[in-house]
């Protein structure tokens, strides 16, 4: 068990900028998962804590001590590769047990700690058998067997789950979360997957072109997204995101023009006149009404046409064309709504994001 | 019923593009075979007789055979070929691999240029080394030795072109894999990394083998000594100055197919069994 620190650390190949400025506390015990679009330099820092790759610049400290210089066999970590790396010509036993027989432990303890990983993963059946012979998912599990079973520092993983089909990547969620509140080890989990990254983490680090976003925990990033990047990139749908332009502000109303010259007016005062703003709305916040009420307190109300429906069940995703683009709203499915009807989309003004056009920065923070 | 199906089946299964390919593969096979038919009908030929074309000797005889392992020094050769073509393609296969693996994997200046000096080796012709190499050898005194008939052959350009290519294929992430785990770069190439690439060994090995087996120029040039003759170069010596005696020639030609025929039997089944990228991707 162990924490993890990362100071200033830069990673260039050639010109290519892969990680820049990259700083991080990692405490004892935490599951912390680095999401971003991919080539945004995820893998690039797990294979720095590894060992596999070398430092550019600044450093990384496992347990406090400098590693920029340790050789990967001697920081303690243990890592699963996104295509497994399972030794093809070696059983599952061997697979699992190959690590600990480099340490040259005793052949009982070997024996022993092969058992309880297999047990822990439920491998016990499979032990014998070559990884041609596994399906994914067992695969997966051996994988995860031979990080366990060497007992590290820290656990790295890199997209372990993307190379299985939605159902088994769910329950292989589940498995791995529980697996962390087992063993308790700090973990440092690298995916593209936002819902992957929401679900596992204690703290979610958001990456773009080698740069990191946002740090914080699912709920944070989720409720008080940095920057537009962030907001758009978790929740699914992805927020809606629509164009507007201050045209007064006083010192508790501000008036501001939207594209088709609607004003709304807001109870704030964070703006300048003539600023661009962008205004965000998640899918989840925004109703979609069929009967013309009057105008709700504190809330807009936009005028659209259904495109599309999309049901999922108790939930249905229904996409609109209205004034400010398409905005998608996420209902509860006993609506009647049918594509091609009118609709009135109605927007609390305290569920709106507001981002300055320029920076992108959330102006709510 | 079920046969009957079969025979439809088989029956539609025939078009002339396979009929034109089966037929050349057999006028192929028949220009292949017929040489080594007659080799071996020799061998049991007597000597009057080895001249007469006939698939079928008329009296069969094992006398050319008696005469070839008892009065002539073929079993001398015959361990002198295969101790040098073994020792020979052990280093090979050690050797061309470590270098081959080291080329493909590990990143350092001027890998490049090794590896095109390397493989400019291939276009330098066995003939043109030849002096160099007596040189070499009468210098440190490996004429009619064994070190001096296989030194030429203990490392190869294209075994490690052969081998890089093999292991450039193996993910990283297997050697990363274990070096994580622990183990030192020597023992990732020989407990990971080879195991992988036995199809490509067993090619190797199956080739330089032949070869080194085959091998008559530089042998013959190495070795005064009748005792150090290796099988080509103890074959030439039975064509005597007036006459030669095929049949003779025949039996121990055929003599030295058999171990030939054993190391192919042997090894072709690695090359086949390919277990390669069993273990990656769901
Ligand atoms: N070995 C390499 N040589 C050159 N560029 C690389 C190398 N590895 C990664 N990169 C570049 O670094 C950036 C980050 O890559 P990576 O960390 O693999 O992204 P991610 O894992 O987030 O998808 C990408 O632009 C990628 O092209
Ligand atoms: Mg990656």
């Amino acid at each position: 068990m162990a924490n993890v620190q990362f100071e200033n650390l830069f990673k260039n190949y050639g010109d290519v900028k892969a990680v820049e400025d990259f700083n991080l506390k990692i405490a004892d015990g935490e599951f912390i998962v680095l999401v971003g679009p991919s080539g945004c330099g995820k893998s690039t820092t797990l294979r720095m804590i590894a060992g596999l790759e070398d430092i550019t610049a600044g450093n990384i400290y496992i347990d406090d001590s400098l590693i920029n210089k340790v050789h990967p066999k001697d920081r303690d970590i243990a890592m699963v590769f996104q295509n497994y790396a399972l030794y093809p010509h070696l059983s599952v036993k061997d697979n699992i047990s190959f690590g600990l027989r480099a340490q040259k432990l005793p052949k009982m303890e070997v024996e022993n700690r092969v058992l309880e990983a297999s047990e822990t993963l439920g491998l016990q059946g499979l032990l014998s058998r070559r990884p041609g012979e596994l399906s994914g998912g067992q695969k997966q599990r051996v994988a995860m067997g031979r990080a366990i079973v060497r007992n590290p520092k820290v656990f790295l993983f890199d997209e372990p789950l993307s190379n299985l089909d939605a159902k088994l990547r769910h329950k292989m969620r589940a498995e791995m979360k529980k697996l962390h509140k087992q063993v308790g080890t700090t973990t440092i989990y690298v995916t593209h997957d936002q819902i992957e990254a929401m679900t596992l983490a204690d703290r979610i680090v958001i990456m773009k072109d080698g740069v990191i976003e946002q740090v914080g925990t699912p709920n944070e990033v989720y409720k008080k997204p940095n920057n537009i990047f962030v907001a758009s990139f978790i929740g699914t749908p992805a927020m809606n995101f629509f164009e507007g332009k201050v045209k007064s502000c006083s010192k508790s109303l501000t008036t501001i023009t939207l594209k088709d010259q609607k004003e709304i007016k807001l109870t704030s005062n964070i703006f300048e006149k003539d600023q661009d703003i962008i205004f965000g709305i998640r899918p989840e916040d925004i109703s979609v009404n069929l009967d013309k009420k009057g105008k709700m307190k504190d809330s807009i109300e936009i005028d659209a046409v259904i495109s599309v429906i999309e049901p999922m069940g108790h939930e249905t995703i229904v996409i609109c064309d209205s004034n400010y683009g398409e905005l998608t709203g996420k209902v509860e499915s006993s609506h009647t709504l049918k594509e091609n009807m009118n609709v009135k989309l109605i927007i609390k003004e305290e569920k709106i994001y507001q981002f300055d056009k320029m920076s992108e920065k959330n102006l709510l923070l | 019923m079920s046969s009957n199906v079969h025979m439809i089946e088989r029956l539609e299964k025939i078009n002339p593009k396979k009929v034109i390919i089966w037929t050349l593969l057999f006028i192929g096979s028949i220009i292949m075979v017929t040489p080594i038919i007659f080799m071996v009908s020799m061998s049991f030929k007597t000597g009057q007789e080895v001249y007469i074309f006939s698939l079928f000797p008329e009296k069969a005889t094992f006398d050319n055979y008696l005469f070839v392992l008892k009065e002539s020094k073929f079993l001398y050769w015959g361990l002198n070929s295969l101790w040098v073509a073994t020792f020979s393609t052990l280093s090979v296969l050690f050797f061309d691999s470590l270098v081959g693996y080291t080329l493909a994997k590990y990143n350092f200046r001027g890998r490049e240029i090794v590896f095109i000096a390397i493989l400019s080796t291939l276009m330098i012709p066995t003939e043109m080394l030849i002096i160099p190499w007596y040189m070499m050898s009468r210098e440190f005194g490996w004429i009619d030795t064994y070190w001096g008939i296989a030194f030429p052959g203990l490392m190869t350009g294209f075994g490690t072109f052969l081998m890089r290519q093999f292991f450039m294929s193996l993910p990283d992430e297997l050697i990363e894999a274990a070096r994580i785990d622990g183990w030192s770069e020597f023992a990732i190439w020989w407990k990971i990394a080879m195991p992988l690439v036995i199809p490509a060994l067993s090619a190797l090995a199956i080739f330089h083998f032949l070869g080194n087996w085959t091998a008559f120029l530089w042998p013959l040039i190495i070795t005064n000594d009748p005792d150090m003759y290796t099988i080509p170069v103890g074959l030439a010596s039975f064509n005597g100055e007036n006459e030669t005696n095929w049949e003779i020639v025949m039996t121990a030609s055929c003599l030295a197919t058999i171990p030939t025929l054993f190391v192919f039997i042997i090894l072709q089944k690695y090359i086949i069994k390919g277990i390669m990228l069993a273990g990656l991707k769901g």
